[in-house]
């Protein structure tokens, strides 16, 4: 069974401030991180290489210092790692993204494609979605876990709003995961230190056999308009009472915030 | 000349930063109010390959090197002294001497499970008269024919009790004097040998610190380590190993009071005000995180020099030298600006500086140090 991760490398967000002026993340000092439901996804690969000898590859476009989180994926267990980096790949939206990234799948030899939900510098939750509709494979989001039934059957849990759901379902196909499906390993120490002698294959736009107009700032229909810190919600209130007190509670809330 | 680390060094320091903070931070109080070893946290850390950081892979480590050591000590140690103590004796005072001068029998029988962290390793050196002297070892061992016959106390030996491999020195000729003490591999379990009382302590409480005793104490001959009186000089090198250890331990130690106090004196308002608005704290604060600094550039070089092969003898005391006044100086400092919290069990300041005392003794005293650094520099 071969297994795709792709991953991203984002700011650490935690850290991450905007220019007030400009609207604009201010990136200076800011540690980069792989993208914790990324990190989730290729624990996900990482066990069914562990139970069933899975291989994995993991796969990231970004500039060449996304280098690093694949040296770490590698660190992880991954088999393989490439880097899709390119002047050309610059600027891209999602759209573009996915382009691209299913551009290079059609290179590759897959079971099942792995990607995280979504990132947190973007919050989109739209490339592993949009590849899979490109690559035209089912696809399953918001994944905690994965399980093998038999031959190429699989059974996914996703997490939806009220509750969760199980589907079964046959490779080929793509799944997004959420960085709580799990806890993800750490590297190993000598797994860091082979990280830095194994090949990271470099690929540019020529690799893959998608039209320039489809990647990067061209390709791209959506610009950014605005970047914004997510708020910070205040604490909330508990209270433990019955439920025709806590329906009085909530009414009275919301009348004081004027919602209702 | 380059001040960096290289990628490797910087991969690792992002794995085991987070180690520490997610594995090690949790338990850290806790097993100093029990005075608890943290057995769950050796065995994380030997399925990772902490155990065996600069072990050559031939015998099952990592085949890191001392940099990294050092990297992984501090780290541990920024928040759990114990932690920190753990994997240094273990590294240092065990894997060390028996890469250094084992047979490559002994070495294939011994290393890759203590590379592993199957097996946790210990040294045994001091006794109850031969602390800083300790040439004045009154552990025999004598010749029995097909083995050696063990006799005498050690005392204050970290990792006792939870380690499977003990190096203990012991007189095969005493009328040799320092040339009469010999080195040897003793296994958990051989009668004769048994783990003697564990000591309580100001600091370090999780670790364990007993004494060895040894009665009639009968080991195979082939576990003699090295040369017949060539121990005391085995025991000496692996000590300047073992000291870039603590010394890594002393600045994590160091580096913890300083995250801590910094992070205090921000939230922390008198008069109006933040703390960290007084002068005084900054310039306290920017003395502190200086020699901080000087002894993470002593630690590194000390290392450094022992990854190239170059002597370190006198690097080695000088940076253990620096560093543990320095953590010292630093958890002192951090109580005071702590106030009253800072004296209770509450915040982590007292306990870091419990657990940094230690430093300024164990493996050579500083005054030892002293005295190595010295030592050449007037012939």
């Amino acid at each position: 069974m071969d297994i795709v991760v792709c991953i991203k490398q984002v700011p650490d967000t935690t850290e991450i401030k905007i220019n007030p002026v400009t609207g604009t993340l201010i990136r200076d000092g800011v540690p980069s991180i792989m993208n914790p439901d990324d990190k989730g996804g290729l624990e996900v690969a990482l066990r069914m290489k562990d139970s069933m000898r899975a291989n994995v590859t993991v796969i990231t476009m970004g500039p060449p210092q996304a280098d690093a989180i694949l040296r770490e994926a590698l660190a992880m267990g991954a088999d393989r790692a490439i880097l899709l980096t390119d002047r050309k790949f610059a600027g891209a939206d999602t759209l573009a993204t996915s382009n691209a990234l299913a551009g290079a799948l059609k290179c590759l030899k897959w079971d099942l494609v792995i990607t995280g939900r979504q990132a947190i510098d973007g919050d989109t939750a739209q490339v592993g979605p949009q590849t899979a509709e490109h690559l035209g494979i089912p696809q399953i989001s918001y994944v905690t876990d994965l399980v093998h039934e038999n031959g190429n059957m699989f059974s996914a849990r996703k997490e939806t709003e009220d509750g969760y759901q199980i589907l079964e379902f046959e490779t080929p196909a793509l799944i997004t995961v959420l960085s709580s499906a799990n806890k993800a390993r750490y590297m190993s120490v000598r797994g860091i230190v082979e990280a830095y002698g194994k090949e990271v294959e470099v690929w540019g736009a020529d690799k893959i056999d998608v039209p320039e107009e489809k990647l990067g700032l061209k390709g791209s229909p959506t610009k950014v308009k605005q970047a914004f810190a997510k708020g910070l919600k205040g604490a909330g209130e508990f209270y433990e009472v019955d439920p025709e007190e806590a329906v009085s509670i909530i009414i009275s809330k919301l009348k004081e915030k004027f919602i209702i | 000349m380059d001040f960096e680390l290289n990628k490797t060094q910087e991969l690792f320091r992002q794995m085991i930063r987070e180690f520490a903070e997610k594995e090690v931070k949790p338990l850290a109080a806790e097993i100093d109010e029990e005075e608890r070893f943290p057995a769950e946290t050796v065995e994380k850390m030997a399925r990772l390959g902490i155990m065996g950081i600069p072990v050559p892979k031939q015998y099952g480590g990592a085949g890191g090197d001392n940099i990294m050591y050092t990297i992984a000590v501090e780290e541990l140690s920024r928040h759990c002294a114990t932690t920190g103590v753990i994997v240094s004796a273990h590294t240092s005072l065990c894997i060390a001497p028996l890469l250094e001068n084992g047979t490559e029998e002994q070495k294939m029988k011994y290393v890759p499970k203590l590379a592993s962290g199957e097996w946790l390793g210990a040294f045994g050196l001091t006794e109850p008269n031969a602390g800083t002297d300790a040439s004045a070892q009154q552990t025999t061992a004598v010749d029995g024919g097909d083995c050696w016959i063990l006799n005498g106390n050690k005392i204050f030996i970290t990792n006792a009790g939870y380690a499977h491999v003990y190096i203990i020195f012991a007189m095969t000729d005493k009328s040799l004097g320092t040339r009469g003490i010999s080195a040897f591999i003793v296994e958990a379990g051989t009668p004769g040998f048994t783990v003697g009382k564990k000591e309580k302590k100001m600091g370090i409480r999780g670790s364990a610190t007993c004494e060895l005793i040894f009665e009639d104490c009968r080991i195979p001959k082939e576990n003699l380590l090295g040369k017949t009186g060539g121990g005391f000089a085995i025991a000496m090198k692996t000590l300047d190993g073992g000291r870039i250890g603590i010394a890594a331990q002393a600045l994590g130690i160091a580096q913890g009071a300083m995250d801590e106090t910094i992070k205090y004196a921000k939230e922390r308002k008198q008069f109006g005000k933040s703390i960290s608005a007084f002068q005084n704290t900054q310039f306290s604060m920017a003395d502190l995180h200086t020699k901080v600094e000087a002894a993470r550039l002593l630690v590194r070089r000390a290392a450094f020099k022992k990854d190239k092969g170059m002597p370190y003898s006198v690097d080695a005391a000088m940076c253990k030298l620096f560093a543990a006044e320095t953590a010292m100086e630093v958890t002192t400092k951090a109580v005071q600006f702590h106030g009253g919290y800072g004296y209770t069990r509450e915040y982590p300041v007292e306990r870091m500086m419990r657990d940094a005392k230690i430093t300024e003794i164990y493996e050579g005293t500083s005054e030892v140090q002293r005295m190595v650094i010295s030592s050449k520099m007037f012939r």
